[in-house]
C-alpha cells in the first residue's frame, strides 16, 4: 500500500487508527470521577500531542538518522509561527495560505543555517546550531520587533489590513471555513468525548508527516543518512560527499518544525520569540531521546508523553497529593506528601530533568527500547520457561 | 577615548565570568574528554552558596522588647542574629556585612564535594558513551540542579549585596588624566576582575609549577602512557574535575552583588561558555580566558550607541557571530592544539 511493505502498511494503518480515535482513548475516565484529571481528552493538550509529534519526527529525521544533534531547532518552530501569524494579517485568517509558507521560510532559513553549520559534526555542530537559534531568539527580541512585536509576540489587530477577508468570515483561524476552536461534544453515560477540528486537522497533517518520515527511513536516501551516523569518515573515503545528504535530512527536519510551529499558531493565533528560545529547543532534544531516537514511533510517543505528564503533573498540587494518602497514619501522611509535592505542580521540571537522566543512562534506546526489552523478557521466559525449571533448583517447600 | 577605555573595563567583569567558566569547562573537556553541560549549573550553585550564608549569618534570635510598641501597639519583636550575639555587635554586623567574600571560603569545600560526587556518581559511566550522550546526561542535571535550587530557594532573584566598603564607584579617569566622572567604575566589578584574575593565575601557576600538575598535564596530552607509568590518573582527574567546579562556583560566589542569582542564571551562562570554549579552542585552557576576555570586551564594545546606530543589534549578537565566523575559518578555534577535537 502506498509505496509501504505489508508491515509497515500495517503499521500505518495502525497509527491512524490511534490518531482517529485519539479523543476516545485519552478519555478513560468517566467525567466527575475522582479519576477524571487523569483524562487528557481535551482540544488544546491533543493538538499539542499532535504538533509536537511532527516536531519531534522531524527533529529524529536529523539527530536519530544522521546522529547530528542539533540544539537550535527551536528557530524554525518560531520561524514557522511568525510566517503563519503575518499570513493573518495580510490576508486572512484561513490557515491554508499560512502553512506552506511556514514550510517554505523555514526550509530556506535551515538551507542558511545547516549550509554553515554542517560544515562541522559532533559537538561543534551542535553548538553551532545552539549560536544561530540564540542569535535569531536574540534578534527577534529587539531588532526584528517590527517583523516580530518583540516581547509582546505577534498577533492580529483589528487594525490590520486582512484583504481577503470576507464579510462573514470566521474571525479566528479556520480552513474554508471549518474553524479550528470548534469541537463536537459526545456523551456517552457519563464520559464526554470532544471532537475538535483543531485536532483532526493537526492530525491528518500529523500522519501526512509520519508516512513521509516512514518513507525516508525506507528509501535509499534513509540508508545513506543512517550510513553517515555510522561512519562517516568511510563513507567519505568511498569518494562519497555526504554534505548534500546531511543538509537535506537538516531542511527536510527544518520544515518539519516550521509546519509544527505554523500548525501552533494556527491553533492560536499567537506567535512569541520564546518559541524560538533553546530551552525549547532543548524540549524536543528530550521528547525524540525520552521515546527513542531513530525509531519511528519514539519520537512521537516521547512527544506524548512529555506534554500529558506536563499538563497532568503540573495539575497535582499539595491538596489533591494529600487526599490520595489519607488513608495513611498523619505523620506518614505529611511526610510523603512533603517529598512528593517537589515533584508536581510546579516541580514537574525535576520529575522531566530526572526521568531523562535515568533514560539517557539506564536505556539510551528511549521507551520504544524498553518495550522491546521487556518483550524479549517476556518471550524469553516464556520460551526458555520449560528449559530453565529443570536447571534451577526450587525451593523446599 | 575615554569612552574606549570605559567600554574595555564595561567587558573586563563579564569577560572575567566567561572566562572563569570557560577556564573550568575546559579542564574538565581537557582531562577527563567529557563535554559538560552542567558547568552552568554549577556557577549556579556557587552563587547559592552565597545566598545560603548569608541566610545562615542572619538566623537571628527573637526578643519581645515590652518598653517598644510597632505599629500595631504589639510588643516589638526585636531580631538579633546569632552572630552579633556571639561576637559581639560590631564584628557580628561586619561578619555579615562581609557575606559575599566570606562566602568564597564557605563555597570552595561544597563545590570541590559537588565536583567530586559528580564526577564519581554520574560522569565517571560517560567516559567511553559518545559526546551526544555525554551532553545529554548532563543537560538532564542541569534540568535537576536547577529545579532543585528553585524548590528551595524560590524563583525570584536574591539580592546579595556586596560589603559596604565596596559600593560606591571608582572615578577611573581621574588616575589616568580624564575628566572627571567620565570613566566611572564600581569597585566591586574592579575586585571581581582582580579575583577572576588570582583564580586563573592560581590555576594555571597549580599546572605548571606542581608535580600534582605536571601529572595532570601529562595525562592531558597522553593518558594511557601516564597510566602505563603506574600513576592513577583517574583520580587526579577526579581531582581536577573537583577544581573545575570550585572554579566555577567561585566565579559564582563573586558575581552575586554583580548579578543577584536565580535559578536560571546558569543556564544563560553556559551558553555564552560554550561558545567561549570554542572560540578559544577545545582543550586549551589560555584560548578559554583569552576567548573570554575577549568576546566580553567585543560585547560591551558592541553595545555602544556609536555602533548600535550603524548595525543595529549588534549587541545581541556579536558573540554568536563571532563563533561562527571562527569556526568557519579556524575549526580548531584561536589557540586550540592540533588534533583535538578537530571534526
Amino acid at each position: 500500500m502506498l509505496g509501504l511493505n505489508k508491515k509497515d502498511s500495517k503499521f500505518l494503518l495502525i497509527v491512524i487508527a490511534l490518531t482517529v480515535c485519539t479523543p476516545i482513548l485519552l478519555q478513560p475516565f468517566p467525567e466527575g470521577s475522582g479519576l477524571a484529571q487523569f483524562n487528557a481528552g481535551y482540544p488544546d493538550l491533543m493538538q499539542r500531542f499532535a504538533i509536537y509529534g511532527i516536531f519531534a519526527i522531524g527533529f529524529n529525521i536529523l539527530f536519530g538518522l544522521t546522529g547530528y544533534l542539533s540544539f537550535g531547532h527551536a528557530a524554525f518552530l518560531g520561524v514557522g509561527s511568525y510566517s503563519v501569524v503575518w499570513m493573518y494579517k495580510l490576508l486572512d485568517y484561513n490557515v491554508i495560505w499560512g502553512l506552506p509558507l511556514a514550510i517554505i521560510t523555514s526550509g530556506l532559513f535551515a538551507l542558511a543555517i545547516g549550509y554553515v553549520s554542517l560544515r562541522r559534526s559532533g559537538i561543534y555542530f551542535s553548538i553551532l546550531t545552539l549560536a544561530f537559534a540564540q542569535m535569531s531568539f536574540n534578534v527577534a527580541y529587539s531588532v526584528l520587533t517590527p517583523l516580530t512585536n518583540g516581547e509582546t509576540g505577534l498577533q492580529v489587530y483589528t487594525s490590520d489590513k486582512q484583504i481577503l477577508l470576507g464579510a462573514n468570515e470566521p474571525n479566528s483561524p479556520h480552513l474554508f471555513g471549518l474553524v479550528m476552536n470548534q469541537s463536537a461534544k459526545l456523551n456517552v453515560g457519563d464520559w464526554v468525548f470532544t471532537f475538535n477540528i483543531g485536532y483532526y486537522f493537526c492530525a491528518v497533517i500529523a500522519i501526512l508527516a509520519f508516512y513521509l518520515s516512514l518513507r525516508i527511513f525506507r528509501s535509499p536516501f534513509g540508508l545513506m543518512l543512517k550510513a553517515v551516523k555510522c561512519n562517516q569518515q568511510r563513507m567519505n573515503y568511498t569518494g562519497l560527499n555526504s554534505r548534500p545528504y546531511t543538509l537535506a535530512a537538516f531542511v527536510i527536519s527544518g520544515m518539519y518544525a516550521g509546519l509544527a510551529g505554523g500548525l501552533l499558531a494556527s491553533m492560536d493565533p499567537l506567535a512569541g520569540a520564546e518559541r524560538m528560545q533553546w530551552t525549547a529547543s532543548g524540549e524536543v532534544v528530550l521528547m525524540t531521546i525520552l521515546g527513542g531516537t531513530g525509531t519511528l514511533m519514539g519520537p512521537v510517543l516521547g512527544a506524548g508523553f512529555i506534554k500529558y505528564f506536563e499538563n497532568i503533573f503540573s495539575k497535582i498540587n499539595e491538596t489533591v497529593l494529600h487526599s490520595w494518602f489519607s488513608w495513611l497514619p498523619d505523620g506518614m501522611e505529611d511526610a510523603i506528601v512533603w517529598v512528593l509535592h517537589f515533584f508536581v505542580g510546579k516541580g514537574w521540571h525535576l520529575t522531566l530533568g530526572m526521568l531523562f537522566m535515568l533514560i539517557v543512562i539506564f536505556l539510551p534506546g528511549g521507551l520504544v527500547d524498553g518495550a522491546s526489552r521487556i518483550r524479549e523478557w517476556y518471550k524469553n521466559r516464556k520460551g526458555g520457561g520449560a528449559a530453565s525449571s529443570e536447571t534451577s533448583t526450587t525451593p523446599a517447600e | 577615548m575615554d569612552a574606549i577605555l570605559l567600554q574595555i573595563l564595561n567587558g573586563l567583569d563579564k569577560g572575567s565570568a566567561y572566562a572563569l567558566i570557560a577556564l573550568g569547562l575546559t579542564l574538565i573537556f581537557g582531562t577527563l574528554g567529557v563535554v559538560n553541560f552542567a558547568h552552568g549549573a554549577l556557577f549556579m550553585i556557587g552563587s547559592f552558596c552565597a545566598v545560603t550564608l548569608q541566610k545562615i549569618l542572619n538566623i537571628s534570635s527573637i526578643t519581645i522588647d515590652e518598653t517598644q510598641k510597632d505599629f500595631l501597639g504589639n510588643p516589638l519583636k526585636v531580631k538579633t542574629p546569632y552572630v552579633e550575639a556571639w561576637f559581639g555587635e560590631v564584628t557580628g554586623q561586619a561578619i555579615i556585612n562581609w557575606s559575599v567574600p566570606l562566602a568564597i571560603l564557605f563555597a570552595i569545600p561544597i563545590m570541590l564535594l559537588v565536583g567530586f560526587v559528580m564526577e564519581r556518581g554520574l560522569i565517571k559511566h560517560f567516559y567511553k558513551r559518545p559526546h551526544a550522550d555525554q551532553i545529554l546526561v548532563t543537560f538532564g542535571l542541569a534540568i535537576v540542579l536547577q529545579e532543585i535550587i528553585k524548590a528551595m530557594y524560590g524563583a525570584n532573584p536574591i539580592p546579595t549585596p556586596a560589603p559596604d566598603v565596596f559600593r560606591g564607584s571608582l572615578d577611573f579617569g581621574v588616575l589616568l588624566g580624564f575628566d572627571p566622572n567620565a570613566v566611572i567604575y564600581p569597585y566591586w566589578r574592579l575586585i571581581y576582575f582582580a579575583f577572576s584574575t588570582v583564580v586563573i593565575a592560581a590555576v594555571f601557576s597549580f599546572l605548571q609549577f606542581t608535580t600534582f600538575g605536571m601529572v595532570v598535564r601529562a595525562g592531558m596530552a597522553d593518558r594511557e602512557t601516564v597510566g602505563l607509568l603506574g600513576i592513577n590518573i583517574d583520580k587526579r582527574f577526579t581531582f581536577m574535575f573537583g577544581v573545575a567546579a570550585a572554579v566555577a562556583g567561585l566565579a559564582g560566589v563573586m558575581y552575586t552583588p554583580i548579578n543577584s542569582p536565580n535559578y536560571h542564571m546558569g543556564m544563560d551562562f553556559l551558553v555564552l561558555s560554550f561558545v567561549v570554549v570554542v572560540v578559544g579552542g577545545m582543550g586549551s585552557l589560555p584560548g578559554a580566558v583569552l576567548a573570554g576576555f575577549m568576546l566580553g570586551i567585543l560585547e560591551s564594545f558592541a553595545s555602544m550607541n556609536e555602533i548600535k546606530s550603524i548595525i543595529p543589534g549588534i549587541d545581541q549578537i556579536i558573540i554568536y557571530l563571532v563563533a561562527i565566523v571562527i569556526l568557519m575559518t579556524r575549526p580548531r578555534g584561536l589557540m586550540g592544539r592540533k588534533g583535538v577535537m578537530e571534526e
